[in-house]
């Protein structure tokens, strides 16, 4: 099987072909440099994603910026969002404090990108 | 009337790290003032990550990276004041501020950086006809009202423009819960990184259509739709492609403008091109002891490259101030124009002497190119040719040149050559 993908490390875009086995990657074509293979093995198999997002203080009118503390797969993204979304966390928070523990069973937390008093 | 070494007027990322850099190179007395209530800036707002990957080698927010430098700023026990409006800048540097408790005052500088950022194109920029509904916001204005306030601007949106912000907030509308219809972009290409590209649109289906524009708004009170339609080679809309998509709200994420009417009061050159102040490469303008760094001086793509920039305006208003930076007319100076291909180097003149010996040249291609050489020519002739796989309009690019081979030119020219 065969994945296309457009390599977004510059903005050369090259267009990378990925041979996939098994749901291994065993080639890839297309790449100028030695970022797209790199970008290739982990996209095309499990692409992963920061999220970055808006958490709601149940105790204050403004809210605060949060993000997954490491990528967690693609196709959790929008789920992680809707937990984020309707989480409320009182303030006072900082910078790097966990909001949230193991979000949607990614066993990844949520921390503050903010300080809040 | 008050006085101070290195006054810094705007209290963002250019801002900030020009005052710590200026103390840092023996400046004593540094003032920042800040016309809003926080220090920080645009990154107050931006929430999304990609920031300090150049700078401090790890993925932050824009919030992450905006605290490194308050942080750094409180300890460094730079003063600063908040709330308070220059109304005022003249060529010797006499600053005439506004502050809610202290009113009214002048401040004379020995040294002034300027750092005020720069501002969304709006709509009336923008000439597009139609109704003038609720509803039609600038894509950073979406943002404030999001990230800083808490409320989402609309719930079916449309975003004129494909800049880096309109991108970013296509994705941050679908995080929140809302639908975005379109991606509409005039020029056959995106003005925003390949990154956000694929990570804010392609990863959520978002539809971008190139060579398209909005020609019409409807909606009485509330947008109600917009009417897109392709457009030719000289962008005019070509009959019989529009149509409507319906929507509530209309972003605009169309180029961003240097805030320079300070530096107009204190008789700065600007250049048409950049519509930032014209310098040498001490980021010194036209009027002596005025320095310009980061947005208001150029549009950058990264806040790691205006850190950068600003260092290095801070560090020579610090020189000046220590009488260790000699007063350059422009006539002693080379001169620096746009070749083909290139447009808004800057610095745009060159001292024939300096403390570093390496000059670095920063500029915007006209167009995209791939595998093409990027030449310096010095009165015609080219000194040094540097090789680039890629070049983008939306990627500010660098090449330098030695100051050593600059002695006896008269002229510097900055030029794409592609490969046949």
């Amino acid at each position: 099987m065969t994945k296309e993908l457009v390599c977004i490390e510059c903005p050369m875009g090259c267009r990378l072909t990925v041979t996939l086995e098994d749901n291994a990657v065993v080639d890839v074509t297309g790449h100028t440099c030695p970022k797209g293979p790199v970008y290739a093995r982990q996209e095309a198999v499990r692409p992963l994603r920061v999220v970055t997002s808006l958490m709601r203080a149940s105790n204050r009118e403004r809210p605060f910026s949060v993000k997954t503390a490491a990528p967690v797969p693609k196709d959790r993204v929008l789920e992680c969002a809707r937990i984020i979304r309707n989480t409320r966390f009182p303030a006072p928070v900082r910078t790097g404090q966990t909001v949230i523990t193991d979000v949607c069973g990614t066993g990844v937390d949520v921390i503050a990108t903010q300080d809040v008093s | 009337m008050k006085k101070v070494d290195v006054l810094v007027i705007g209290g963002g990322s250019a801002g900030l790290a020009a005052a710590l850099s200026a103390r840092e190179n023996g400046a004593e007395n540094v003032l920042v003032l800040e016309r809003s209530a926080y220090l920080g800036g645009i990154l107050r707002q931006c929430i999304h990550n990609g920031f300090g990957i150049h700078k401090f080698k790890q993925d932050m927010t824009g919030t992450e990276y905006a605290k490194t430098y308050l942080d750094r700023t409180l300890e460094a026990g730079i003063p600063y004041l908040t709330n308070t409006f220059v109304v005022e800048l003249t060529k010797d540097r006499v600053a005439t501020v506004v502050h809610p408790e202290q009113g009214m005052y002048d401040i004379h500088a020995d040294a002034v950086v300027l750092a005020m950022g720069c501002r969304e194109r709006p709509r009336g920029m923008l000439l597009i006809p139609g109704e003038r509904p609720a509803g039609i916001f600038t894509a950073g204005t979406a943002q404030r009202y999001l990230n800083i306030d808490g409320y989402l601007a609309g719930t079916r949106v449309v975003i004129l423009g494909s800049g880096d912000i309109g991108l970013i907030m296509a994705r941050q509308f679908v995080l929140e819960g809302a639908s975005v219809e379109a991606v509409v972009e005039i020029l056959p290409y995106s003005s925003g990184l390949a990154r956000n590209i694929s990570q804010c649109l392609e990863d959520f289906d978002i539809p971008i259509h190139y060579s398209s524009t909005v020609i019409n708004i409807k909606g009485r009170k509330r947008v109600e739709a917009v009417t897109v339609a392709q457009v030719n080679r000289n962008r005019k809309p070509v009959p019989g492609t529009e149509r409507d998509i319906e929507c509530d709200t209309l972003l605009l994420s169309a180029g961003l403008i240097p805030e320079n009417e300070l530096s107009k009061q204190a008789g700065v050159e600007l250049s048409r091109i950049t519509k930032g102040a014209v310098v040498d490469d001490t980021l010194q303008t036209s009027v002596s002891g005025i320095f310009s760094c980061g947005n208001v001086l150029h549009v950058h793509d990264l806040v790691d490259h205006v850190t950068l920039e600003s260092e290095s305006a801070g560090r020579n208003a610090a020189l000046w101030v220590q009488g260790g930076l000699p007063d350059t007319p422009r006539s002693a100076c080379i001169p620096v124009s746009d070749g083909d291909g290139v447009q808004g180097v800057v610095p745009q003149y060159i001292r024939r002497t300096g403390e570093d010996e390496l000059v670095p040249l920063m500029f915007r291609p006209r167009q995209p190119y791939k595998r093409c050489t990027v030449c310096i020519d010095l009165d015609g002739t080219t000194a040094v040719r540097k090789k680039f796989l890629v070049l983008a309009p939306g990627e500010m690019s660098r090449v330098s040149i030695k100051r050593s081979l600059l002695a006896k030119a008269g002229s510097v020219t900055v030029r794409v050559e592609v490969q046949v």
